[in-house]
């Protein structure tokens, strides 16, 4: 019988189970994939409060400092890299949104100043010359994604975390004092006193197992990534409108995303790229640092983002089953996932959050905008 | 610009492709050949480019009086193909992209035929990656297409027809072989003389170029492998190693030593699934066949509707045989598009499946010569590099694997293998038989995941000109 069990291998759920071990439980984490495999190895990797919804900039800020630490706490670390954050502006409908959007942000405490052109290309001398603003973060930065479950399950097997793949969960049966998970193919079930769902985009299934309707919507956001390249560019760049993440890693690859959309679905996964959605995506990064057009595209993939309909985090008790627990569906959830799974696992082990959770029952029965 | 309507999208000029346009388009389809090259042929036919004279010794080659035969047939029957263009993606409906000449092209065919052939492998060891070292296919191509030699002394290793065809190719050209270093037995090529009993002219070829090495006195060392290379003063030196039935290297400290300027090496062919891994295909092992195949029925159809795979790419089974695996594969997308009733349809596939049967014979024993051994795998020293793109060594792979990747996808993350611009093309087979190593087995270790570009393009091909307002800049994230 454990402690817990987290369904779901990724930031979210990895970061949740090695706390909680790390407060004195018995924990296995189960994915039906491999660990980090999904959204959270998948990612851009982007570290920036730029694309961060303003109310998570708190959140946002202490998990930045843990994945720039993370060598120190899971083990192993992700390349997390502190470089500038800069959001352009190439319009004047473009200021106006830099503006308004630097403004709700640094009401949340992220340190962003609106500077001018001169100052951004200082920053960044790469810049296409046709801009007119900038949003500056000194807080910025980004991962290599691909490493995370690397570095978790390496903390997590010296947590003493069971982490189990290649497991996939088909319903979990809830008693009062415990709950079995039961796997699909055969494989024994498991017991533990509490579980959590950590499941990304699938979280909207995983609720529907312990009779809880929560609509749960299905970003596919497509990825770029160039071959090694001369350094081109330095800092993390988005655009005014968020649809723009840019940077480079320290090996000479470029990664293009910011959430154009491609095809696919929760139970196809990502599907294929659409094709409009990449020539949109290539103009606006080789428009941003013009040298980037030179650049060769080394391969193109799909990540699914979750999204609730206050387009706000869930994370919490399940309403109406006890000690049963939900995390996810945080935009950026990336850059905050690890500081998310520490307070899920700090109200889990009965301590106070350092930040308040965002309680799942006000999601119950709310339909998603547009649906 | 909306994809141009075509019934039979052929991708690949080789044997396998040309033929398979020709067929397709004798029963009526409207057909489209495309090749990243000049003109068609493929590897095995390949055609000189631009600019460049056949060699005097080159022009009496079965091979180039076979490609230019069907070069000549494909413009009689006005097959239109689309030469020098790169196809970079494909979309789940079967839409092409391509890059060429003009510009970004589109077409969006009924049926596709991929008869993209083959990557050569090449069993890593210290000094593969130095400059002076190609692969035997590589070797073929300087030699059939340009008439160039590797080097002028040139150490020929690995497995299978193409060591003796590359040596004596470097010595019709005028080159000197230093040693040919096989990692077949005598008894291993004996094996195969059945199957040639029904290729008499290549078995003629061959005893030919047995002879021609003999006459030159060019040491042929059987179950020999290279241990390392080095660069040493303006050349390389070139260490060799006995190795066992298996591929295993074997302690013994006579094996000799040459010098060389060049070295030409491959271990066999693997199966090009780029885009059947890209449509997401199912695939099986199947080490005779040369690694990952798409599952095919016997006409080239796969499990995506409308997919075929025809040639080598289908699995090794050489160039004779390609040409009827083409056939079978129009004919089946000829009869599956409604152009061609069931009845002619099974006369045609009867006599094709028969002649492909006899020519795949001789391909398929050579295929075996090829195949991955496992105890050259299992040889490979901790700190070789494996992926060449970005520089992954044999540790670093077992080192992923103990800490936990149980599968291609997870150690491509972990360690960046198969993440270079060549998408696991080059190291993709070995990396999986080093990861079979660790769970069991290469259906366990299972495959890359198939991703686009299927070849690098830049962002200023595929971005074509543009100004600001031209990029549709979907509404702004939720604050």
């Amino acid at each position: 019988m454990y402690d817990a069990i987290v369904v779901g291998g990724g930031v979210m759920g990895c970061s949740t189970a090695l706390h909680l071990a790390r407060g004195g439980m018995h924990v296995a984490v189960v994915d039906r994939g491999a660990l980090c495999r999904e959204a959270s190895g998948v990612n851009a990797g982007t570290l920036t409060l730029h694309m961060t919804r303003a109310a998570l900039v708190p959140y946002a800020m202490r998990a930045w400092q843990m994945w720039m630490d993370a060598d120190k706490w899971l083990g192993m670390g992700v390349l997390a890299t502190h470089v500038p954050g800069l959001t352009l502006a190439f319009t004047e409908a473009e200021c106006e949104l830099v503006e308004l959007r630097a403004a709700a942000r640094r009401a949340q405490g992220a340190p962003i100043e609106v500077i001018t052109p001169e100052r951004a290309r200082q920053i960044e001398p790469g810049l296409h010359p046709g801009l007119l603003k900038a949003g500056y973060c000194e807080i910025d930065g980004f991962a290599s994604a691909y490493l995370t479950g690397r570095a978790f399950g390496h903390a997590l097997k010296r947590a003493g975390v069971d982490v189990i793949e290649n497991a996939p969960v088909e319903a979990i049966d809830s008693g009062d004092a415990s709950h079995v998970v039961r796997f699909a193919g055969g494989r024994e079930p498991l017991r533990a006193k509490r579980v959590v769902l950590a499941g990304g985009v699938w979280i909207e299934p995983m609720l529907a197992w312990l009779g809880v309707d929560i609509p749960i919507k299905v970003l596919v956001n497509q990825l770029i990534v160039t071959e090694r390249i001369r350094p081109v560019m330095r800092s993390v760049l988005s655009v005014a409108n968020g649809l723009l993440s840019l940077k480079q890693f320290a090996n000479g690859t470029v990664l293009i995303g910011g959430g154009w959309q491609g095809e696919g679905d929760r139970e196809r996964g990502g599907v294929e790229a659409r094709p409009q959605n990449l020539v949109g995506n290539m103009r606006l990064a080789a428009y941003a640092v013009p040298a980037l057009a030179e650049a060769r595209i080394a391969r193109i993939w799909l990540g699914l983002e979750a999204e609730t309909a206050d387009a706000l985090p869930i994370i919490g008790d399940v309403p109406g089953v006890a000690n049963a627990y939900v995390i996810g569906s945080a935009h950026s959830g990336y850059t905050s996932g690890p500081f998310m799974g520490r307070i899920m696992a700090q109200h889990i082990l009965g301590q106070t959050p350092d930040l308040p959770l965002f309680e799942p029952t006000r999601l119950v029965g709310m339909t998603m905008p547009g649906a | 610009m909306s994809p141009q309507p075509v019934d039979a999208l052929v991708i690949g000029a080789g044997p396998a492709g040309a033929r398979a346009a020709l067929r397709a388009q004798a029963c009526g389809l409207d057909v489209l050949l495309v090749d990243e090259n000049h003109d068609a042929g493929g590897q095995v036919w390949r055609p000189i480019p631009p600019g460049f004279a056949r060699a005097p010794s080159g022009a009496t080659s079965p091979e180039a009086r076979d490609g230019d035969a069907l070069r000549a047939e494909l413009r009689r029957a006005s097959v239109r193909c689309l030469f020098g263009h790169k196809l970079w993606n494909i979309g789940t409906n079967l839409r092409a992209d391509l890059i060429g000449p003009e510009g970004s092209v589109s077409w969006q065919p009924r049926a596709l035929i991929v008869a993209t052939g083959t990557t050569e492998r090449v069993v890593p060891f210290p000094g593969w990656t130095l400059p002076g070292v190609i692969g035997l296919a590589a070797a073929t191509i300087l030699l059939k297409s340009q008439n160039m030699l590797p080097g002028h002394r040139t150490v020929v290793a690995g497995a299978g027809p193409l060591l003796l065809a590359v040596a004596t190719g470097i010595l019709k050209a005028g080159g000197e072989v230093a040693a040919v270093l096989d990692l077949a037995s005598p008894g291993d090529w004996l094996r195969t003389l059945p199957s040639l009993a029904s290729r008499p002219d290549l078995l003629w070829q061959g005893l030919q170029w047995q002879a021609r090495l003999r006459a030159a006195g060019v040491p042929v060392l059987y179950r020999h492998g290279i241990r390392s290379v080095e660069a040493a003063g303006s050349g390389l030196e070139v260490r060799t190693q006995r190795v066992d039935a298996d591929g295993q290297p074997t302690v013994d400290a006579t094996a000799p030593v040459f010098a060389a300027d060049a070295v030409t090496v491959g271990h066999g062919l693997v199966p090009g699934t780029d885009i059947t891994r890209l449509l997401r295909a199912r695939h099986r092992y199947a080490v005779e066949l040369g690694g990952w195949v798409a599952e095919a029925d016997a006409d080239g159809r796969t499990s995506v509707a409308g997919l075929y795979v025809a040639g080598d790419g289908a699995g090794i089974a050489g160039a004779a045989a390609a040409g009827a695996h083409g056939e079978l594969a129009a004919l089946a997308c000829a009869h599956d598009l409604g152009r061609l009733d069931a009845t002619t349809h099974a006369r045609e596939r009867d006599r094709l499946q028969s002649s492909w049967r006899r020519s795949a014979r001789f391909g398929h024993a050579m295929g075996s010569l090829m195949a991955l051994r496992d105890g050259a795998v299992a040889g490979i020293a901790p700190d070789t590099v494996v992926c060449r793109c970005e520089d992954v060594t044999r540790a670093e792979i077992d080192a992923a694997a103990r800490d936990g990747a149980r599968d291609m996808n997870q150690l491509k993350a972990w360690t960046r293998c198969g993440m270079g611009p060549c998408q696991g093309r080059s190291c993709g087979d070995v990396a999986g038989a080093l990861l079979a190593l660790h769970v069991g087995s290469r259906e366990a270790a299972g495959c890359f995941t198939g991703r686009a570009p299927l070849r690098p393009v830049s962002l200023a091909e595929v971005a074509g000109e543009y100004t600001y307002a031209d990029i549709p800049i979907p509404k702004a994230a939720p604050l």
